[in-house]
């Protein structure tokens, strides 16, 4: 992509104008997150003498991975983070793909109504205190369940999906359809693979929903040897540096290791859970643009 | 939906039928041809009908004086008397107030940040480094507020990063975290972190499907840079400047629950309660179930209103909103 011949170069206080502003915005975005990094790796020496975060790399020492990964509470909530990303990523995926299929047949029997049964969730809810009642009278309370069943649907992304499912060439779906093949193999032969974009950008929209998923956790895990790891960061990282003599600080248990600061521990919490984000996140997005869009548009 | 297993069965061998069964007869043949696809969408009603419309049944909780061993059933009715005590709550009116005025501050500092975000990445034609920032932009958006409320922490905490470097110069500090007066700037400032680069998406979208010849007439007829922005561009995004309006009206009541739920501490219940946290607190917290449940409906109700209100505005102005006319 190159300029077009007719527009006037931009003057040098529009080229800085645009370059600071450019410069500013990555900067405010990447300098804290790889300070955080940094901090988690550095020793207590490295850390004192920055006064608190580090910026500058100087002694790295990967202790505070060491002392957390020993820890049963951090290593249990990073397991049971992993397994409901996995598993509730999954269930919401097979369930969005077939409503969506299933209501992407311009003229099917009921789609009208189906549809309107899942847009009226969009514009009203029973809301927090009801949801909480009836999930807790299904005895959900205590439960792992709690944090995929009741979120495990998200209306929108059906739209989006359903959006891109009827965009499918028909003419692909007849020719299937001439050799015999019923919906499910339709779904999975012909329109699931031509649907790459969308189908990868839901995945990552449903697998970090449940990977941020904390306010189920605060609400139906009471016991914190069942916590996620967001209940962790914000109970030892969050709460622990803002509450002077409140909550528990990460530092009890690592009495017997002074060498290594709280703070790189803590940060430490913080580079696990952006870890499988900053992974994940280079498949998936070149396909945010397509993906979010077209389907948006035309659901 | 909801007839059952007889009427898939293939139909008996053609005879002639009276007139009154033929549209009978079409049902079941269009029923027999789209049952895959009804049996296909069963597992998301099921779990929407559980999870989301249930709930909405439980409404009636907030017309009763609920506790947890009569559950729905049979919890003594009390009308209206829920309401009335919100409306005489302070409480409840300082938690409203708190949710317009932080509604309010983002409006006005917020929604223009990805427009003019937008504006900027359109200008950048090094298709590398255009989407490189537009990666990091993106970032963000897929971290959880627990995340990102700690990144702040980090960096304007009374034991970040700023004040660690007030604190090396001598200078007076200022824990940003726990000042309430600061607060609603804090959250603002919070959302732009988090969701502004997000937010660029749909206006560099409205962007691109502006037809490039526009331009090229108006700069061979001497229209310049800022004259082609104010007649070309913006008249180009104004359909989806005025979508992300109607959202934002339509949600001006929600105000980052999870965000003010895990900065009460540090802030305080006075600058940091808002309608959701509201209802938490003396709905789940507090075991007053019918209290919280009345103030989530209260907010439900006017939602929708703002929502279909809203809508109304941009259809005044001539663009479709969420939904057509």
């Amino acid at each position: 992509m190159t300029a077009p011949v007719w527009e006037e170069p931009l003057g040098p206080v529009g080229k800085a104008g645009k370059g600071i502003t450019l410069f500013l915005v990555v900067a405010v975005i990447l300098v804290p997150l790889y300070s955080i990094v940094l901090t988690s790796f550095s020793t207590q020496a490295a850390i004192n003498e920055a006064g608190g975060l580090v910026t500058v790399p100087t002694e790295l020492t990967v202790e505070a991975y060491r002392q957390i990964f020993t820890n049963q509470l951090v290593t249990h909530s990073l397991l049971v983070s992993l397994a409901i990303t996995a598993v509730g990523t999954a269930l919401s995926m097979v369930v969005t793909v077939l409503c969506a299929y299933g209501l992407s047949r311009h003229g099917s029997l009921g789609h009208r109504g189906i549809l309107l049964f899942l847009v009226v969730t969009m514009f009203f809810s029973g809301g927090l205190i009801p949801t909480f009642l009836v999930v807790t009278s299904l005895g959900g309370y205590g439960e792992y369940w709690t944090m995929i069943l009741p979120s495990a649907v998200s209306v929108f992304n059906i739209l989006v999906m359903r959006g891109f499912f009827s965009g499918t060439a028909p003419e692909l779906i007849d020719a299937a359809r001439m050799d015999g093949a019923g919906e499910w193999r339709i779904l999975w032969s012909v329109v699931l693979p031509t649907s790459r974009a969308v189908t990868a950008v839901i995945t990552l929209f449903y697998a970090v929903g449940y990977w941020n998923s904390f306010f189920n956790a605060l609400l139906y895990l009471p016991d914190n040897g069942k916590w996620p790891l967001q209940m962790i960061l914000y109970t030892y990282t969050l709460q622990g540096s803002s509450m002077p003599g409140g909550g528990v600080t990460g530092t009890g248990q690592y009495a017997g290791h002074q060498q290594i600061a709280q703070l790189s521990l803590q940060m430490a919490v913080v580079t696990l859970t952006l870890i499988p984000i900053v992974v994940a996140y280079p498949f998936v997005q070149r396909h945010f643009t397509k993906g979010m869009l077209t389907g948006a548009i035309k659901g | 939906m909801t007839t059952g297993g007889t009427a898939t069965k293939p139909d008996a061998p053609p005879r002639p039928a009276p007139a009154a069964t033929v549209t009978q007869r079409r049902w079941r043949i269009r029923l027999l041809r789209d049952r895959s696809l009804l049996l296909m969408t069963l597992p998301a009603v099921v779990l929407l009908a559980v999870f989301a419309y249930v709930p909405m049944l439980g409404l009636v909780t907030a017309f009763q004086s609920y506790d947890i061993y009569s559950g729905f059933w049979h919890s003594p009715l009390t009308g209206l008397d829920n309401f009335q005590r919100l409306l005489d709550d302070p409480i409840f009116w300082h938690a409203l107030s708190n949710t317009l005025v932080i509604s309010a501050v983002q409006l006005v500092l917020y929604f223009p940040v990805p427009i003019a975000l937008a504006l900027v990445f359109n200008e950048v034609v090094n298709a590398r480094l255009r989407s490189f920032v537009q990666s990091v932009v993106y970032l963000p958006h897929f971290f959880s507020w627990v995340l990102v409320v700690t990144v702040f922490q980090e960096m304007l905490g009374g034991a970040g990063a700023l004040n660690t470097m007030l604190r090396r110069h001598g200078w007076a500090t200022w824990d940003i975290m726990t000042d309430p007066d600061a607060f609603k700037y804090l959250v603002t400032a919070q959302a732009v972190w988090k969701e502004a680069g997000w937010g660029v998406i749909v206006f560099l979208a409205a962007l691109a499907a502006i037809d490039q010849s526009l331009y090229e007439a108006a700069a061979a007829d001497g229209a310049g840079r800022w004259r082609r922005l104010w007649h070309i561009t913006l008249p180009g995004m104004r359909g989806v400047i005025v979508l992300m309006l109607v959202l934002r009206l339509g949600n001006a009541l929600t105000v980052g629950f999870e965000q003010m739920l895990v900065q009460r501490q540090a802030v305080g219940r006075d600058a940091s309660e808002v309608l959701d946290t509201f209802a938490y607190y003396y709905g789940v917290v507090n075991n007053n179930f019918s209290y919280g449940a009345a103030a989530g409906l209260f907010k439900g109700v006017l939602s929708l209103i703002l929502v279909l209100a809203a809508n109304k505005l941009a259809h005044a102005f001539g663009e479709d909103g969420l939904y057509r006319k």
